[in-house]
């Protein structure tokens, strides 16, 4: 083999792996990605029912419902608009009413939610970056809210 | 005093590595070998200071000195010893001191161990090193100062998130940071080389036990954090592709890729360019990992405070090191003497072949990574991506790697027989088939990808026994010689055999905790039983304890396998009272690689109790693995041909150097 077509070699391998990658990545980014929102995102953007979204904010006070097997419900709210949340499974240690939550799942046709993870910080103190921000923009934000933003680690339920 | 003579020492290893930034590499420029010669010097005084310094916030935190900000903030006088010891670097600005205790602990050893570098290579690491070490080190003083005072001391502290208040803590930093930054040295080696225009295959044989040193450590943190996260977070889950993780996995990707690379370039003295790339890319990636876990863009239990200004700094040192690096390669790397090149069915062209793969699959990761804060500054929209993304991407592209893996070690260099290698990876062919089919037969239906999945795992361990196998010649010569051969080896194909059979080891374990683990979540009173793959958990009851620093709600769970009693489990809720804080203390049992995993959640007023049963059959594997491969790792270190200072051409060199 000569010098020249060693290195064509080389360099279309190269670009033949790279154009797969670059292929993969593209339809993985169209199919597998969240989007964030609020309940007045939701409200306002018309989200589609079926799609898979994040929902984020403070759970209404009063608004904890538990039904038998692991079930339970609650209302996401961001002072300006509530949306409802149905959940079966093990809540997170730090799941409380008033505080913040996001919690990831699909849109009924109802527009109720049904979660199927639940995420809440390991702090009595803490809000999501993404919950303090939307609460920001509503206008409903609380200065104490702002003493630990980020500062927790992360628990799951799914 | 302690805290200020700390601060003080640590003064004093900034202004020792401004010395050693500058002087050693103006005295390479003009070849004056009493300037080189400070390199050395500086070099362990600064490790000196730096452990005094470290030495000083240890005991600050031993003795509860509540006046000192940090440990007012991240320690409580009731935590056990241990802890107290290991919060240490639990906070930002301890693990900060931490990262460049280690940074400096490798430029000492560099110090120590390079005297047979050629004297012009090792003034301009030294110097490079300490670059880094003057930028960490101002970092620290003018941003996260660990010694800072309150002028009226509390009497408690605020205690340690609870989370970390675990053994994993005490072991997982220290090992990630030796290996994060333990790139920080193939770094230097690769700007040295730039600076001097020159590099050769010698280069490459001293470059390459430094990134395997790193590599093992890195190996090892990512798999104790881990499984760190497995048992404490407490939701059974080993690797979530959150940001955090990635951050140390592309590190280690591309570390991967370099240690290969490195040996195309040591042995056939091509590649040289390519690999100089990778030393750079490595360590660039490791300081954006520290960007990412340190300035707070993200929120996890890494991310221990969120000052702007730490974030702002941070960005500045990695713009600088990774830009500066990269314009520096731009312009001289065209002016180095190109390797030659080889026919592409070669093991150097396996090696390629390598690289191509692990470093696309690190650059999925990168984007994955990045997309959604990028997308966030641009737009304001706000996404995640989370594991179907990585499983749609890295996937993909590790599985024809893994194909490829067991024919590096046997093509030969120069020039393959693609075929013949082919044929004598028939034995593990047919492994792979049988266990195919046996795989298949016993799950009936199912997803069809398990059965290849595990066909893949045991190919590429009879891959890795293949090589051993046949340069034993186990099979063919009596097992006396055989042994006798065995320890001729070189402990180099021990490390590669080793490296490469972890791989399939973690696999295997991945493979059997997706496609065969079970999950039950349900509410239980006392006296009921739950099941799960034939063992039962019977619940007993709650009980009430009290910890050194904590209350905790137990459960108690008698568990039996097709009906004999095998032992308690006992999973707990904990409260800290002094930060008001919740954890679950998830129960674990061991049955030969399989783990029985249980962990609470709320209890309801009637009595019961809400838990979480999983079944995780071959678990053990995943985190085996990755000890296997660590143990290649130093199987190859203590190779005599690659032990750290001891190539033999340098000597030589080394003897004609003026004292020093």
């Amino acid at each position: 083999m000569t010098r020249r077509r060693r290195r064509l070699v080389l360099i279309g391998s190269a670009l033949g792996v790279l154009a797969v990658a670059v292929a993969l990545v593209l339809s993985a980014l169209k199919d597998s990605i969240v989007f964030f929102n609020s309940p007045t995102d939701v409200v306002e953007k018309h989200v589609p029912p079926g799609s898979r979204i994040r929902l984020g904010g403070l759970v209404k006070p009063g608004s904890v419902v538990r039904g038998s097997d692991l079930a339970v419900r609650f209302d996401v709210t961001d002072g300006e608009n509530t949306i409802p949340v149905a959940y079966q499974g093990l809540l997170p240690d730090l799941f409380r009413e008033g505080q913040g939550v996001v919690t990831e799942g699909v849109v009924e046709p109802s527009g109720a939610f049904k979660a199927d993870s639940v995420l809440a910080k390991h702090d009595e103190n803490y809000m999501p970056k993404e919950v303090a921000d939307a609460l920001k923009r509503s206008g409903h934000w609380k200065e104490e809210y702002g003493q630990k933003v980020g500062s927790a680690p992360q628990g799951r339920t799914q | 005093m302690i805290p200020e003579l700390g601060h003080f020492a640590l003064v004093l290893a900034l202004a020792l590595a401004l010395i050693q930034a500058t002087v050693p590499v103006f005295g390479a420029r003009r070849n004056d070998p009493l300037l080189m010669g400070v390199a050395g010097t500086t070099a362990v005084g600064q490790f000196c200071f730096v452990a005094l310094s470290f030495a000083a916030l240890v005991a600050c935190y031993v003795q509860s000195d509540f006046s000192v900000l940090t440990v007012f903030e991240n320690s409580h006088s009731a935590m056990p010893l241990v802890y107290k010891l290991t919060s240490t670097w639990g906070n930002h600005e301890g693990s900060m001191l931490l990262w460049v205790l280690i940074l400096a602990l490798f430029g000492a050893m560099v110090a120590v161990f390079g005297g047979n570098l050629p004297a012009r290579l090792r003034a301009n690491v030294l110097g490079v090193q300490s670059w880094i070490a003057v930028a960490f080190d101002l970092f620290i003083l003018l941003t996260s100062n660990p010694f800072l005072r309150i002028a009226d001391a509390p009497l408690e502290g605020r205690d340690l998130n609870p989370l970390l208040q675990d053994l994993g803590l005490a072991i997982h930093p220290p090992m990630l940071y030796l290996g994060y930054v333990g790139f920080s040295i193939t770094f230097s080696f690769a700007i040295a080389a730039l600076i001097d225009g020159r590099v050769d295959a010698a280069w490459a044989r001293w470059v390459r036990p430094w990134a395997l040193l790193a590599w093992t450590f890195l190996t090892l943190g990512i798999a104790m954090g881990s499984y760190w996260a497995y048992y404490t977070l407490g939701w059974g889950g080993w690797w979530f592709w959150d940001p955090v993780e990635n951050a140390s996995l592309m590190p280690w990707l591309a570390g991967t890729a370099l240690l290969h690379s490195a040996l195309v370039m040591e042995k056939r003295n091509a590649l040289k360019v390519w690999t100089i790339l990778l030393a750079i890319l490595a360590f660039s990636l490791s300081l954006i990992g520290t960007f990412l876990v340190r300035s707070g863009v993200l929120t996890s239990v890494h991310a221990f405070a969120s000052d702007p200004m730490r974030g702002i700094f941070i960005l500045a040192i990695l713009t600088l090191f990774i830009g500066g690096a990269l314009a520096l390669f731009a312009w001289r790397a065209p002016m180095l003497k190109q390797g030659g090149l080889f026919a592409p069915v070669s093991r150097e062209g396996a090696l390629v072949l390598n690289n191509l793969f692990l470093v696309t699959a690190c650059a999925t990761v990168f984007v994955g990574t990045l997309y959604p804060l990028a997308l966030e500054a641009l737009t304001g929209e706000k996404i995640s991506v989370g594991a179907p993304f990585f499983n749609a991407t890295f996937a993909p592209l590790f599985i024809p790697l893994m194909v490829a893996v067991p024919f590096g070690p046997l093509m030969a260099w120069k020039r393959g027989d693609l075929l013949g290698v082919a044929q004598r990876l028939l034995g593990a062919a047919a492994i792979a088939l049988i266990g195919i089919a046996v795989t298949f037969a016993v799950e009936g239906g199912g997803p069809i990808l398990v059965p290849f999945a595990i066909g893949l795992a045991l190919y590429l361990l009879a891959g890795a026994a293949t090589d051993l196998i046949e340069r034993t010649g186990l099979l063919k010569v009596p097992v006396r010689t055989a042994l006798a051969r065995a320890r001729g080896l070189p402990r180099s194909a021990w490390g590669t055999a080793f490296a490469h059979a972890g791989l399939a080891v973690t696999l295997l374990g991945i493979i059997g905790e997706t496609q065969w683990g079970a999950e039950r979540i349900a509410e239980v009173k006392p006296g009921q039983v739950l099941s799960i793959h034939r063992y039962d958990f019977h619940f007993d009851g709650m009980t009430n304890r009290q910890g050194p620093n904590y209350h905790e709600l137990a459960a108690r769970f008698t568990v039996r396998h097709a009906g004999d009693f095998i032992g308690v489990m006992e999973p707990s809720k904990r409260t800290f009272p002094s930060r008001g804080t919740d954890t679950s203390e998830a129960a674990l049992m061991t049955r030969g690689f399989a783990q029985l995993y249980l962990s609470l959640g709320d209890p309801a007023p009637d009595g019961s109790i809400a838990v979480r049963l999983y079944y995780k059959p071959l678990v053990l594997l995943i985190w085996l693995g990755a000890v296997v491969m660590a143990m290649g790792g130093a199987l190859s270190l203590s190779d005599r041909r690659l032990r750290i200072g001891a190539p033999m051409p340098a000597r030589a060199k080394a003897a004609l150097q003026p004292a020093e």
